[in-house]
């Protein structure tokens, strides 16, 4: 579904991918991970067609995609950005950012299709009126998931989709997307930095560093602690909670 | 010994046109110079909270407290002027969108400049120098790139490192940080509660910490409030929250994922 040959991208003196390859089959689930400012937003943005100018070959569902020119996959693949504030128009209520979309793919019935999107990410009808600043982060990237998952693409690309969420709300979203990738096929990247909540949706990482993918592997493979790259271990040692000794050893 | 902040039936409401929010229904908590971990619910008051001490909150909000001191300070008597003092000086805040809290118009390093010019009566040359250390001090790769850049040519985590180099710079008492690290990898996250750390110990900070992740703030933190629908329903030793009695703590200690 989703096959990214050597993708790179800078941004002036910046080389923020130098070379990045991955696939994932339709159906299945990726999982990006690595340190910050490793590159892991801007490859969900250069998929998504959210940056015109990159280097490598991409292409999406068997069709290949050209740098520099106008997508056309806009229904078929959505993406939940990092920062949730940014994406949500300010003087739009929550009705409206998730009316609006519906509007102008213009899928029937918008009203149940609205409901079901608040009920699946946790928000009850009393949301649908408030406008962005009136929400709890994890209320505003709640939001955000169901404006993403409204349009019921076929690519869903994810990018820390559940840093705001409180464990409880992050297992139920977690589930619906177990559930939608079961039942419909759905197709998702996940970019986190919490290896738990990774393990939870995905079969396949990527670790990265500096722009580049230092390991691809699998999830039970990371459980077993069956790693080769030394900043992969390190990932693991340091997700084992906050330990003094081990931030003294400089990572 | 007096304690750093005590907090005393605070009540947070919000008027809208469909009527008032109940947010926060009469929390009580206090600490001295300490890590504090605040837990809980989305939605359940967390950020609210804390920005009500720094009096951050919209217009609509009405803020009530039976009292609201910080180091003796009475808060609710602050004059406009004097908060403005007091916010990014005694008490630095971390914002849970640390990128809405940056100025977008503006250089990270003249942002950072200008704390350390306020706050430290430094000259520009030296508050540029103090600027490049404290981002090298949160793990920025590129210090100088950063120094020049604008907030929207960072990455999620490097906002964040950016925006608690900031709040540092100034050396505060209290340092209210909300969800400071949930855009940071885990070993740059560990560097970062060090520095935290650090200030708490050697430097006698006091340390709000807000954050969703239980077996972090169970490893750092001193003490956990845990949060929910507007009340501290639980607050234990962090090192004992696995222990916790509510149900609704032991709710989300058993939704935490595990590898
Ligand atoms: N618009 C831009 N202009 C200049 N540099 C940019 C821009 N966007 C990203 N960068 C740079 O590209 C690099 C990769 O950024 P990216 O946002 O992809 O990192 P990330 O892996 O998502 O990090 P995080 O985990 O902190 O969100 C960073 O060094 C960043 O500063
Ligand atoms: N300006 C506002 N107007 C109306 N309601 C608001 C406003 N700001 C916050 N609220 C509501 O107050 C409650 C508490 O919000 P708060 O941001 O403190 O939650 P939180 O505990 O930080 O949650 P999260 O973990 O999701 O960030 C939420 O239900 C939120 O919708
Ligand atoms: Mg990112
Ligand atoms: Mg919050």
């Amino acid at each position: 579904m989703i096959e990214a040959e050597d993708l790179t991208v800078s941004f002036g003196r910046v080389a923020a991918l130098r070379g990045v390859s991955f696939h994932v089959e339709r159906g299945g689930s990726f999982g990006l991970v690595g340190e910050s400012g490793s590159g892991k937003t801007t490859v969900l943005r250069v998929v998504a067609g959210l940056i015109p100018d990159w280097g490598g070959r991409l292409s999406l569902a068997g069709e290949t995609v050209l740098a520099r020119s106008p997508r056309r996959f806009h229904r078929r693949l959505q993406m939940v950005f990092q920062d949730p504030y940014g994406s949500l128009h300010p003087r739009h209520t929550v009705d409206r950012i998730l009316a609006e979309p519906l509007a102008i793919h213009r899928l029937p019935d918008p009203e149940r299709r609205i409901a079901r999107a608040l009920d699946d990410v946790g928000l009850g009808p009393a949301f649908r009126f408030r406008y962005p600043h009136q929400l709890s982060g994890g209320q505003r990237q709640r939001v955000a998931i169901a404006r993403a998952l409204v349009l019921e693409p076929e690519i869903l690309l994810l990018d820390e989709p559940t840093s705001a969420l409180d464990v409880s709300v992050q297992a139920e979203i977690l589930k619906l997307l177990v559930r939608l990738k079961v039942e419909r096929g759905l197709t998702t990247v996940l970019v986190s930095h919490n290896l738990a909540v990774v393990a939870m949706l995905c079969d396949r990482i990527a670790v990265m560093r500096e722009g580049v993918v230092v390991e691809e592997t699998s999830v039970s493979a990371l459980r077993e602690e069956r790693v080769s790259h030394p900043y992969t271990r390190q990932l693991l040692a340091a997700s084992r909670g906050y330990d003094p000794a081990l931030a003294r050893r400089d990572l | 010994m007096n304690p750093l902040l005590e907090v005393e039936d605070l009540h947070i409401g919000f008027r809208t046109d469909r009527g008032v929010i109940e947010a926060v229904r009469g929390i009580s908590f206090a600490m001295g110079r300490e890590k504090l971990g605040i837990v809980g619910e989305s939605g359940s008051g967390k950020s609210v909270t804390g920005r009500a001490i720094l009096r951050l909150l919209p217009e609509n909000a009405a803020v009530v407290a039976r009292r609201l001191v910080f180091d003796g300070l009475d808060l609710q008597k602050v004059g406009a002027r004097e908060m403005r003092a007091i916010r990014g000086g005694r008490i630095g805040m971390v914002l849970q969108d640390p990128k809405f809290s940056l100025n977008p118009v503006m250089r990270v390093g003249g942002q950072i400049e200008e704390a350390a010019r306020i706050h430290l009566g430094l000259s520009r040359k030296a508050a540029r120098q103090r600027g490049l250390e404290m981002l090298e001090a949160v793990r920025i790769r590129d210090p100088e790139r950063v120094f020049a850049a604008y907030p929207h040519e960072l990455s999620g985590g490097m906002g964040q490192r950016v925006m608690i180099a900031i709040m540092l710079v100034a050396g505060p008492d209290l340092l209210i940080a909300d969800e400071p690290t949930s855009a940071l990898d885990v070993t740059v996250q560990m560097q970062v509660l060090a520095i935290m750390d650090e200030l708490v110990t050697k430097r006698g900070m006091g340390l709000v910490f807000i954050s969703h992740d239980l077996p972090l703030v169970a490893s750092f933190c001193d003490r956990v409030l845990v949060m929910y629908r507007g009340e501290i329903v639980e607050t234990c030793r962090a090192d004992m929250l696995d222990k916790a009695t509510h149900p609704y703590t032991k709710r989300l200690l058993e939704a935490v994922p595990v590898l």
